[in-house]
């Protein structure tokens, strides 16, 4: 049982701007005339497409087959016609684009057969990959597969269920909690018993009485040691490293799972989706989004994945002075470059901005040190150090001041008096550093390659010499020929020879390789072969593990790299 | 539009940050110029108009946007707080070199705003007590003056100086002792003493007090300085005192006179010039205080706040680097 509750450092109070949006129920969202589903499910796993354009297809049937280690499916959310297999942009703040199956519904929304499964009554193994073929994924943003969370079902003490909702604005989860508690619990007993954990503990922002109401509620009937636990309403307590810390006390270090410490967390949202899958047999083809910010009709909707955001607007009515949307909530999303782009399973929440809402900020000053910046810090961290050395690229020292500790919360933009954007200077140089580690694997490649090319090269020279010389000693014996010649000469034996040549040509080649090396490295600067060495040496020590040892790719930006705060 | 998250702000600025520090020191200057001398309003109105315009003037040669930076009020600070330590009737033209030097030489020569390793105000004490030793030491006795012959010798009358002024408290102690025979005991029967330490003095550091524990309230610090400070103070101006009462002053006589509050909450916590890490905080305000005693006791100078500033200045970015806190998960505690 919870007893006392932990306190993480800093953290802040904006304002909630959530009655806006969480006093009306969720409301279906009516199909679009056309879905755009993604097949790129997260940033490190695509589906493959196993659909043609032209196809028909059900509600719930399969497009995407789950591929690679981190893959889950990807269905269709709706009945209709597959029109398209093509690159659309992504909700994502650079606007990239993937490769999306477009499918025009037909209207009927018409479902495949569903196979809801017992799973006291199935295999463990089969229960995760139903999870998986039915693209079950951490709703809270993250989009991680929850099939992989459930890990092998052993050493996890605590399912933590994370119905924090921390971000200004966003009321999805309260809204879910308030009207589908006993499906997100049971969704919950379900990953419980999965994951081998001992107890639930729901761990829900104290300025949503109502959601604790309905959770508790229906926790009574579960005989599972469910423990639902009003947490002190405080941006980032719905950051999962942060939620942990609160109910738990346990701190989490970067880059290590909470596995490791034997709790681990999902969204409520997860635990709802999770319910469905299983009970139901239905995959993920819909998630609640809230739709709030300037706009006349705010509330949650219930929207089919691959939505067009544009569509969705309307049902909110933005007002007319309405200048950008963000993805999200305004202290971790991003304004939309592309109104186009779909709802995955991960959006959360549309807000429209206007300059009114939303001012811009004031001009920005000197940083006067007054610490504010640290006193906010969620992870700890000097934020003002940070920002002196990622504004002057000393990466290295950056990173020595634990640059990759920084979970992106932007409390301390938030707080600084004197309006620097702190978190913008993180996030360039996180992604300056990923860029240069990028390079220099791709240099030691290419040095690899070119190295052993010489090499090859090189050898074959020698063999060819070699074949050479053996035919000549061999013409020589021919013409020596008589009596005497069979008699062995170690020195002209041809075998030798041959021998001899290569070694001189492995010399050689390995005095090419050493003139090589120094050259690479020759045009550095001795600071930025420091900063290399450093970066170099942090990253063998700190063995980044899993989730994070791939720099992202182009098209997966800094804040698909956090844990989005909830 | 390419901003970025967040995209809300906490409503503040480095302006409002400044304004409620000038608002914390209010109580003080009330008591100030209720107690020993209403000339403090006319050295602070000095210094703050030598302040802004030297800012204007520094910011437009150096091709800045003045109006901002004027407004932050940093610079009004600056001023507020060498008129605070300056003798009450310093003459004008002191109070104005030493607020040129602040801003012109210590504040913008070093990059402006934020940028400066040095406190300003400090430099310009350490300046001035260096360069008019005298002048810089007469100080009236407290609310012995009209407020007529405070303005006399603020704007230069002639200066009869030794029969109206005398010497600070500290001074007074120290010139005592090292005339000789006297004892502590003895020199503190003067008139010149209150209860605590100089008379008046003591309401002045009670004004500060109430000054410090708004800041304190208002999150503009936090309370590692300020406690370090005085801690440090008593505690060693304890051990001497216990060791021989006759030759050092008492805990109670250090934490009141002088520049004790004003320093523990106005001056050690300059944000841009001292330690960030709480622990550097503690390391910093502790170092101030240590050196000023010694300094106070032993050194050349009645005063040693302000040299024992400059001092910790320079060890900031050690202390910071040594200080640096654990971040999350780093904590050691529970591990797996
Ligand atoms: S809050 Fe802003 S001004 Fe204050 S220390 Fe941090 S970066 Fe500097
Ligand atoms: S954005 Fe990073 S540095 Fe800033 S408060 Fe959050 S964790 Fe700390």
């Amino acid at each position: 049982m919870i007893s006392r509750l932990f306190k993480f450092h800093g953290g802040i109070k904006p304002d909630s701007h959530k009655s806006e949006s969480a006093d009306f129920p969720i409301r279906p969202a009516p199909i679009p005339p056309q879905l755009v589903v993604p097949l790129r499910q997260n940033a490190r796993a695509i589906a493959h497409c196993i659909v043609e354009p032209g196809e028909r297809v059900l509600k719930g049937q399969r497009i995407g087959k789950a591929q690679g280690a981190l893959g889950t499916a990807v269905h269709a959310p709706t009945s209709g016609t597959v029109v398209e297999i093509t690159n659309r942009p992504m909700a994502h703040p650079s606007g990239l684009d993937t490769r999306c199956v477009v499918i025009e519904p037909d209207g009927e929304d018409r479902w495949i057969e569903r196979h809801p499964i017992d799973p006291l009554d199935t295999d463990r193994a089969v229960t995760l990959a139903h999870l998986r073929d039915a693209g079950v994924v951490g709703m809270g943003g993250a989009a991680f597969p929850s099939h992989i969370k459930l890990g092998d079902g052993t050493g996890i003490e605590t399912l933590i269920l994370n119905g924090a909702e921390c971000e200004p604005w966003i009321t999805c989860d309260d809204r879910l909690m308030r009207e589908r508690a006993a499906a997100i619990l049971d969704g919950a007993v379900i990953l419980c018993d999965l994951i081998g954990a001992r107890r639930i503990v729901v761990g829900i922002e104290d300025n949503k009485p109502e959601a604790i109401a309905a959770m508790r509620a229906a926790a009574e009937p579960l005989e599972h040691a469910i423990q639902i636990v009003p947490v002190p309403t405080l941006y980032p307590a719905g950051g999962e490293k942060q939620l942990i810390k609160v109910l738990t006390g346990i701190e989490i270090a970067h880059g290590r799972l909470g596995s490791a410490y034997g709790v681990q967390c999902f969204n409520v949202g997860t635990g709802h989706a999770v319910h469905r899958a299983i009970r139901a047999g239905e995959p993920v083809v819909s998630r609640v989004v809230t739709l709030t910010g300037n706009v006349s009709n705010p509330g949650n909707f219930e929207a089919l994945i691959g939505t067009p955001i544009e569509t969705l607007l309307p049902l909110a009515g933005p007002k007319a002075d309405t200048n950008r949307y963000l993805l999200g909530g305004p202290m971790m999303g991003f304004a939309l470059p592309d109104l186009s782009v779909p709802l995955v399973k991960g959006t959360n929440c549309v807000i429209a901005a206007s300059d009114a809402l939303f001012p811009p900020p004031p001009p920005e000053l000197p940083c006067i040190r007054c610490t504010s910046c640290a006193r906010a810090c969620p992870a700890d961290l000097q934020p003002f150090e940070l920002y002196w050395f990622s504004r002057s690229h000393n990466f290295g020292k950056a990173q020595e001041y634990h640059l990759f500790d920084c979970i992106e919360c932007g409390c301390c933009t938030f707080v600084c008096p004197s309006h620097i954007p702190l978190v913008d200077y993180f996030r360039f140089a996180k992604s300056e550093i990923w860029a240069r580690e990028r390079d220099i694997q791709a240099a030691s490649e290419a040095r690899n390659r070119f190295e052993f090319r010489n090499f090859r090269q090189e050898r074959e020279k020698a063999e060819k010499a070699a074949r050479l010389a053996a035919k000549a000693a061999e013409t020589k014996a021919k013409i020596a020929k008589e009596p005497d010649a069979p008699s062995a000469d170690p020195e002209n034996s041809p075998a030798d020879a041959k021998k001899a040549l290569i070694a001189a040509a492995l010399e050689r080649a390995k005095q090419q390789k050493a003139a090589i090396e120094p050259k690479n490295t020759a045009n550095l600067s001795p600071e930025t072969q420091a900063e290399i060495d450093e970066i170099e040496a942090r990253r063998q020590e700190q063995r980044l593990p899993e989730l994070e040892s791939t720099p992202p790719g182009p098209d997966e930006g800094a804040s698909e790299k956090q844990e989005p705060v909830r | 539009m390419t901003t970025f998250s967040p995209y809300i702000r906490k409503p503040t600025s480095v302006r409002q940050v400044m304004l409620t520090v000038l608002i914390a020191l209010v109580p003080g200057i009330a008591v100030y110029a209720w107690q020993i001398g209403a000339g403090i309003l006319v050295n602070l109105a000095i210094a703050s108009l030598t302040a802004i315009a030297a800012e204007a003037v520094v910011l437009k040669l150096r091709g800045r946007p003045v109006l901002p930076a004027i407004g932050d009020l940093s610079a009004v600070l600056t001023a507020w707080l060498i008129a605070l330590c300056f003798p009450t009737i310093a003459p004008w033209w002191i109070t104005m070199i030493a607020v040129l030097i602040a801003i012109i030489v210590v504040k913008h020569l070093y990059g402006g705003l934020g940028q400066n390793p040095f406190n300003p105000a400090m430099v310009a004490y350490c300046s001035m007590i260096v360069a008019f030793p005298s002048l810089m030491s007469q100080w009236p006795p407290a609310g012995g003056l009209d407020f007529q012959t405070q303005l006399d010798l603020i704007l230069g009358g002639a200066r009869n100086i030794d029969a109206i002024t005398g010497a600070t408290a500290l001074d007074a102690l120290r010139t005592g002792l090292r005339s000789g025979e006297t004892t502590v005991g003895s020199i503190l029967q003067q008139s010149a003493f209150g209860a605590l330490g100089g008379r008046g003095w003591e309401w002045l550091g009670l004004g500060y007090l109430v000054g410090g524990i708004l800041l304190l309230s208002r999150r503009v610090i936090t309370w590692h300085m300020p406690v370090a400070f005085l801690v440090t103070l008593a505690t060693i101006a304890t051990l001497f005192w216990l060791v021989n009462p006759a030759k050092f002053a008492s805990p109670l006589f250090h934490l009141a006179s002088g520049g004790a509050m004003l320093a523990a909450f106005f001056i050690v916590t300059d944000p841009v010039t001292g330690a960030t890490t709480p622990r550097g905080k503690l390391i910093f305000a502790a170092g101030v205080a240590l050196l000023a005693y010694l300094i106070r006791t032993f050194g050349a100078f009645p005063e040693g706040i302000a040299f024992a500033v400059l001092l910790m200045n320079l060890c900031v970015p050690i202390i910071d680097m040594k200080s640096q806190p654990a971040v999350f998960g780093h904590k050691g505690g529970r591990q797996p």
